[in-house]
This record gives structure tokens, C-alpha cells and sequence, in this order.
């Protein structure tokens, strides 16, 4: 017993020595720099506590003009974060609509064929992200790739490049790794038994997508919701080069403020963001824990 | 009794390796069916084509008078018991019973009303809200019983069922599966590799080597009328020694002429002859119609199994006398112990016990076979 304790004290120790390095890590690179942002956020320029910074971001106001050329006001970040959030969310939902069947396709393709397409998926992420989007703005431009095949084909031209249609291009294709990955590796770990059995029980094709592999594959699902929902969702970049900044995001928000020196404020912004993204996240993970563990 | 299911001419190979080889095999209503065989021989793929997982690449499929070659699982009035279940995690209990009946928009009442009788068949009432994989594997076992047969199929597959239970549960289930199958009077095709499962829950075991069927028969016939070394061999243990058929009821072997029950053949024909251990009796020497030295003795509980060398070749026995190793003794064969059997492929690879050993014998008991 003696030495039994004494050997599961000394792997407690290793244990805790091999942690270190990243423990050290995370406290310096991840909580820390949290800290920062929260205490920016809720202090002035003298490092003052205050709550200006939070409630402007609900508060401050802009005059647009309405469709009948009246003037009107309306509340500027309000609606910065409701565009986001739409555009965000339509990128999130075509992701989903193109990456689930494609996931549950490859994962039910021969090995080698998996490993090739996943390859495939992945290769592009390999290339700098920047580099990426300058390369959709070539493709998507009035003389771009798109528009000359058009016009070969005697097809009139189409505009793209500095509309909303552009934005999510950019960024269903920056961010469609992200949503088939997780959902494929759930799908390829499914025990084909249990596809098996419920084509036994009398589920047709629709009838086992629908009641086991929907069920099954949403953990996949919502992960992959995750990691493309919450980047397109602060992007700044994929609109200024394809929406040609015509779409002013929350990112681009963040990063004006930033740029412009209000630290503060751009602080308030990026906690706002946070904590409203991580309410969603657990929303979300609550959502999949009730329907996966019945 | 009604033929419930046909298989006529069924072949099947994977990458060029055959697996089923033309098999014809008859299933009739109400009958508790065993395909039994080692691991490879045909059997799962069998049961597979039954269940609509596998397609046949040549033969006939006939499920009550009609060919079912290409109907979708989900169109056979067929369910399976999956080897490990396959019960699905998402779902508690009383879901995956209910499962097959949501899929046919039962109404709410008698989807209650089958699963709960379901629950009671399989005594697991009160676990409805369980999830499933908290259960222990013989609970599961008992959830994919219930959840195969909630919708009343006609005939019920059931894949190594048992393989995964450890000996004392085995023994309960094979109990009860029977007991469910004679309640339900539903057709059960069972698959195992287990002889002795085979042989106690069965009405007709059906004996599969190398993609072929063996032997069809009642557990007493197989056992007491094998036809080939192989059966012989792979149903209990058997002496298995060359013989040559003199006449109607004479049997010349191991340098002694017998009288046997077995007529038919040709004369001087080349037979295999089986004894089972159990039915030789030992005599003083001289007494004996065979004379032998033992060579080991082990002690069994019920009786000793002792192995006696006669010219060479090794015979096991089975016999509550002691006898001591080294001794000679004589052994004495009833004519209707003695069973003939035609010449087959697998005449000369079994029945001989020169490399018996127990230890042995148990090792390959405990490999378990995944068939895919």
C-alpha cells in the first residue's frame, strides 16, 4: 500500500511537471491577455473604473437616411453586430449545407479515398489567409476569372466583387475546413452497426439520416457551428478586401477603434463580443448534451 | 411445417475469395434454426443475405414464396440481433424499443403497450428511462432482443449473440432465448461458432465448412450420424480412424474386424469410422477387441479422459474407471457405437489425438471470431 501510494505521488508530480510548460503558457498568452481586455474595457483613459466604454457600444447613435431618403437614427454598433451576425450566420449555414453531406460522403468512402479528399480539404489551409482572400478578389472581379469565362460563354457579366454575395464567398471558403473536419471525424468513428440496424428497423435512407446519424453526428455538427460561426462572426479582413469595406463588420469596428487609438473602447467592443459568443456556445453545448445523452 | 425461407444456389465472394459456395438450404416456420461453423466458413454472410446487408452475387432468395433478392432490409419482415448490440447511444431503453414502431407512426398508446410487453418478455420492466450504456452486456442483450422483435417479425437473425457474455450468463440466455423463441413462435436463425450452444438450444443445426454446408439435421442426428470427418470432428470429440467397409454390417479397422449397424456401401470400400470417447469401454487385455497402452490420464470430475496408444494411433476415452498411465488395456466397441462415413475431403485431418492436449484445446476456445 505504502509504495503504491508513494509510486501515485510521484506520477502526480510528473504529471504536474509535464503540464507545466503549458500551464505557464496559457496563464501568460491566454488568461492574461483576457484580463487585459476586460480591465481596458471597464476603465477610462486614466484607468478609472467606468461603464462608459460597455454602455456606448449599446448606446451611440448614427444618422442614416431610410429608403425614402428621410433622415433616421439608429444605433451604431447595434447594428454593426446585427450585420455581422447575419452575415456570419448565413456563412455558417451554407457551410453546414455544403459540408455535412460532403463529410458523410467521404466517411463513408474507401480509406484511401477518405485520406485523399481530406487532403484535398485541407491543402488550402496550408496557404496564408490573406494570400487566400486576394485570390478570390482576382477571381471575383468585374474583368476577374468568373466574369471572362462568362463572357466567352456570351454570358453578360455578373457584379460581385464589393457586394454581400462576395463576403460570404470569402468567407464560406476560408472557414469550410473547419465545419467539415469536426463533423467528419464524429461520422467516421459511427459504428456502421448501428446505420445497419436501423435499416433493419425499418428506417429507409432519410428515415436513418434523420434518427441516427443526425443525432449521433451533432456534436460534429455544433463544433464545427463553432469554429466557423464565432471567426466569420469577427472577421474584418474578408470584408474590407471583398466587400470592398462597404460592409462595415464588427471586427472592422474593433479594429477602427483600435487603429484610431481608443483602446478602451475597442476593448469594451471585443468583451461585448465575448460574452455574447460564449453564451451562445453554451447554449449550443447544452443543446447537444440533451440530445445525444438521452 | 411451412417453408418460411429459401436459399437456393447462393454463392457469394469477396475480392475473388468465395465465401459462400452454392449454398441450398431450407428454414421452416417456427423453427429455431443454428448455422454452426468455425470462423470463415460462410456462416455470417449467410445470415447477412437473409438480412438484406449482403447482396448474393448468384442464387435465389425466396422469404415466404417470394424473391427477396433486392428488397432493402427495411422492407424484410426479417429483424437482426447484432453481435454487439448496435443499440443506438442516443436513445434510452424504452426509445430503442421503440424505435421500429416510431418508424411506422404507431400510435402513441400502442407503441406504450408494445414496449412495455417487450420490457416484461425480456424482464427488464422498470428500465425504460435507462440509458443504454449504463447497462451491463447481458441487459443490452436482452434491449436488442426486445427491440428485434417488438415489430413481430416473421423470423429473427441473430449474430453471435451470446460471444460477448461470460460462460455462467451464456448458459441463462441460451435459456432463455429458447424460452423466448417457443413463447414468440417467431423463427429464430442463430449463428455460432459454440457446438454445444448449437446442439442445446437447437430444433436443426446446420453444420458450414469452407462455404459449404456440411450437414442438416436434428442435434441427435448430427451428433449420432455425422457425415463427413469434418462433422464428426467439429461436434464433440470423436475417434476418427481409416476403415474398410467388408460387407453389410462389417467393418474392418485398426486390425480388427467389428460388427456395426451401418449397411450400404460398397464392398472393401474405404471408410472413415467414428467412436465417440464416450462409448468405449475398457477391458482387460485380453478381453479387448483392440489392445493399447495409455499414455495420459486427466481427471475430469464426471469421468477421466484418458489417451491410449493402439498401434500408433492416439485414441481418446472417456470412462469413469481409473486406469493408470503406462498400463495396457483392452477396449471393447459396441456394433452400434461404430459409425461409418464415407470417404470426404476432410477424411485423415482430424480425429487422431496424438497432439491432445486440454490446455490447447481451451485457447482456441477463448478466440473469438469477427467476421466481416
Amino acid at each position: 500500500m505504502k509504495s503504491n501510494n508513494s509510486i501515485s505521488k510521484r506520477n502526480d508530480l510528473v504529471r504536474k511537471l509535464a503540464l507545466a510548460p503549458y500551464s505557464v503558457w496559457a496563464v501568460l498568452f491566454i488568461v492574461v491577455p483576457l484580463l487585459f481586455v476586460a480591465y481596458y474595457a471597464f476603465t477610462d483613459n486614466d484607468f478609472n473604473f467606468t461603464f462608459d466604454n460597455v454602455a456606448r457600444f449599446f448606446t451611440a447613435t448614427t444618422s442614416v437616411f431610410d429608403k425614402q431618403g428621410m433622415p433616421k437614427e439608429v444605433h451604431t454598433y447595434l447594428v454593426i453586430f446585427m450585420r455581422s451576425l447575419r452575415l456570419a450566420a448565413i456563412s455558417t449555414l451554407i457551410c453546414l449545407l455544403l459540408g455535412y453531406p460532403l463529410a458523410y460522403i467521404i466517411s463513408r468512402a474507401g480509406a484511401k479515398t477518405q485520406k485523399v479528399i481530406i487532403t484535398l480539404i485541407m491543402i488550402p489551409m496550408w496557404m496564408n489567409f490573406l494570400i487566400r482572400t486576394y485570390a478570390w478578389m482576382t477571381i471575383l472581379q468585374d474583368s476577374g476569372i468568373i466574369n471572362r469565362i462568362l463572357g466567352h460563354l456570351g454570358i453578360s457579366p455578373i457584379h460581385i466583387i464589393g457586394t454581400e454575395a462576395a463576403v460570404i464567398i470569402g468567407m464560406v471558403y476560408d472557414y469550410f475546413p473547419y465545419m467539415v473536419l469536426p463533423i467528419y471525424s464524429i461520422m467516421a468513428k459511427m459504428d456502421n452497426k448501428l446505420i445497419e440496424a436501423a435499416r433493419d428497423l425499418g428506417c429507409n435512407s432519410a428515415g436513418v439520416l434523420r434518427r441516427v446519424i443526425w443525432p449521433l453526428s451533432l456534436p460534429g455538427v455544433i463544433s464545427g457551428i463553432t469554429m466557423v460561426l464565432i471567426p466569420s462572426i469577427s472577421t474584418f479582413y474578408i470584408s474590407q478586401k471583398l466587400g470592398y469595406g462597404k460592409f462595415y463588420l464588427i471586427g472592422d469596428a474593433i479594429e477602427g477603434q483600435y487603429a484610431a487609438n481608443n483602446l478602451h473602447f475597442a476593448a469594451a467592443i471585443a468583451f461585448i463580443l465575448m460574452v455574447i459568443l460564449l453564451a451562445a456556445m453554451v447554449l449550443m453545448q447544452r443543446y447537444a448534451d440533451k440530445k445525444t445523452c438521452a | 411445417m411451412n417453408k418460411i425461407i429459401e436459399l437456393k444456389g447462393v454463392s457469394k465472394s469477396f475480392d475473388g475469395e468465395v465465401v459462400l459456395d452454392h449454398i441450398d438450404l431450407d428454414i421452416y416456420d417456427n423453427e429455431f434454426l443454428t448455422l454452426l461453423g468455425p470462423s470463415g466458413c460462410g456462416k455470417t454472410t449467410t445470415l447477412r443475405i437473409i438480412g438484406g446487408f449482403e447482396t448474393a452475387d448468384e442464387g435465389d432468395l425466396i422469404f415466404m414464396s417470394e424473391n427477396i433478392n433486392d428488397l432493402p432490409p427495411y422492407k424484410r419482415n426479417i429483424n437482426t440481433v447484432f453481435q454487439r448490440y448496435a443499440l443506438f447511444p442516443h436513445l434510452n431503453v424504452y426509445e430503442n424499443i421503440a424505435f421500429p414502431l416510431r418508424e411506422k407512426r404507431e400510435s402513441k398508446a400502442e407503441i406504450d403497450r408494445k414496449v412495455k410487453e417487450m420490457l416484461k418478455l425480456v424482464a427488464l420492466s422498470g428500465f425504460e428511462n435507462r440509458s443504454v450504456t449504463s447497462l451491463s452486456g447481458g441487459q443490452q442483450q436482452r434491449v436488442a432482443i426486445a427491440r428485434a422483435l417488438v415489430s413481430n417479425p416473421k423470423v429473427l437473425l441473430l449474430d453471435e449473440p451470446l460471444a460477448a457474455l461470460d460462460l455462467k450468463l451464456r448458459k441463462d440466455m441460451q435459456q432463455e432465448l429458447k424460452k423466448i423463441q417457443k413463447a414468440t413462435g417467431i423463427t429464430f436463425v442463430f449463428v455460432t461458432h459454440d457446438q454445444e450452444e448449437a446442439l442445446s438450444m437447437s430444433d436443426t443445426v446446420v453444420v458450414m465448412a469452407d462455404g459449404r454446408i456440411q450437414q442438416i439435421g436434428t442435434p441427435i442426428d448430427i451428433y449420432n450420424e455425422p457425415t463427413n470427418a469434418f462433422v464428426a470432428d467439429f461436434i464433440g470429440e470423436s475417434n476418427i480412424v481409416d476403415g474398410i467397409m467388408l460387407e453389410d454390417k462389417k467393418v474392418s479397422f485398426s486390425g480388427h474386424v467389428f460388427d456395426c449397424v451401418d449397411s450400404g456401401f460398397k464392398k472393401r470400400e474405404a471408410v472413415d469410422v467414428v467412436v465417440r470417447p464416450e462409448d468405449v469401454d475398457i477391458v482387460s487385455e485380453e478381453k479387448g477387441m483392440l489392445k493399447g497402452v495409455v499414455t495420459s490420464v486427466t481427471f475430469l470430475g464426471v469421468h477421466y479422459e484418458i489417451i491410449v496408444d493402439i498401434n500408433g494411433f492416439k485414441w481418446m476415452i472417456q470412462t469413469t474407471d481409473f486406469v493408470d498411465v503406462d498400463e495396457h488395456i483392452g477396449l471393447y466397441i459396441e456394433p452400434d457405437a461404430i459409425h461409418i462415413m464415407h470417404k470426404s475431403q476432410y477424411s485423415g485431418m482430424f480425429g487422431d489425438y496424438s497432439s491432445f492436449s486440454n490446455e490447447l484445446d481451451e485457447l482456441s476456445d477463448v478466440e473469438t471470431e469477427i467476421e466481416e
